[in-house]
């Protein structure tokens, strides 16, 4: 049973690891490209285990941010997995704390993704299968950051051969993914609206927390879809 | 990099984990404090991911440059009624073809 869930997992998590792989490889040559070890840069998708956050950091890194920044940074591009672990919570009541420390050290978008969209369908979430989609992901993640690292030259211009679509569209389809929730399309054109807002004002990394809360704090304020709403008469509007 | 930064790295990028495993197991921390999820916390946790996602979707949208959004907008069609890889792969072509093929 154990092990019919870890090869389920495994299976779910194929396509996202293969979809993953260019940017494992991607960032290896751009680590090393500023100044990383490959050790240094394994250890670092290793430990970390969020590419965002990674392509934030190294970046920092070689323009010689001062370490605080390139960790407040990395924070802050990883914020939106607070949101994560407290969605999540509903779902992993049962697991033991260890099996919660691993559940939360591999919880990448992808992996809540597929959490929740399990959970959706009414099948079980049960740890071994978590386990078997997050490893799917998470060891070839090292393998392809150890070899991009080795063969940065190769890859030259990440533009010329287009990868840096890759990341873009791959979000975009998650996205899509989620289109039957309630008010799925107006709390994407409010977080899109204001993360473009607040890239033009702000700048990058707050964008991504900035338009989150803001599509968030929509849904909260939006009726509840299970429960009648009282009329909305003119006094009550703002 | 002599021996003393490269150090100074390997706490830059152990401190980040720490950070990152932070963020992961922050809300669950956070919300096993509270008794029971309020209905309204409960539709504000439903959006999460496509709040989350869409700020990841649309600045490179709209800073990506032309080819870059040329290549989502078919992307976004592709997506309607196929899987993400083919998402991806037609995506992929599509900025290709205008970078490489001198299709302006």
């Amino acid at each position: 049973m154990k092990k019919d869930d870890f090869w389920q997992g495994v299976r779910g998590g194929f396509p996202v690891m293969v979809s993953a792989s260019p940017f494992g490889a991607l960032f290896g040559a751009l680590a090393v490209d500023n100044g990383f070890s490959v050790f240094d840069a394994v250890f670092m998708s290793a430990t970390v285990y969020a590419g965002a956050s990674q392509m934030v950091g190294i970046e920092l890194f070689g323009h010689n941010v001062q370490p605080w920044l390139i960790v407040l940074s990395v924070f802050a591009v990883n914020f939106r997995h607070i949101l994560y672990s407290a969605s999540m919570a509903r779902h992993i009541r049962h697991f033991s704390a260890v099996q919660k420390f691993f559940t939360f050290f591999l919880l990448v978008d992808p992996q809540y993704a597929e959490t929740e969209k399990r959970a959706e369908r009414g099948e079980p979430i049960t740890f071994w299968w978590y386990l078997g989609f997050a490893m799917i992901i998470y060891l070839p993640w090292q393998l392809m950051t150890m070899l991009g690292a080795i063969f940065g030259q190769l890859i030259g211009d990440p533009r010329a051969i287009g990868l840096d679509v890759l990341l873009p569209i791959y979000f975009l389809g998650l996205v899509l993914g989620f289109r039957k929730r309630d008010h799925w399309l107006p709390v994407v054109a409010v977080s899109s609206l204001a993360s473009i807002a607040a890239m033009h004002f702000v700048g990058s990394p707050w964008h991504v927390s900035i338009g989150a809360v803001t599509g968030i704090a929509l849904a909260a304020c939006m009726p509840l879809p299970d429960q009648p709403e009282e009329p909305v008469t003119l006094e009550n509007e703002v | 990099m002599d021996s003393a930064q490269h150090l100074h790295l390997i706490y830059i990028i152990l401190a980040a984990a720490v950070a990152t495993f932070l963020t992961r197991i922050g809300g669950y921390v956070m919300i096993t404090q509270m008794k029971r999820i309020p209905p309204r916390m409960e539709a504000a946790l439903n959006a999460v991911p496509a709040a989350v996602l869409s700020t990841l979707v649309a600045p490179a949208f709209v800073y990506g440059g032309w080819d870059v959004a040329a290549s989502m907008v078919v992307a976004f069609f592709v997506g309607l009624r196929f899987s993400s890889l083919w998402m991806l792969l037609a995506g992929w072509l599509v900025v290709m073809a205008i970078r490489h093929a001198g299709i302006l």
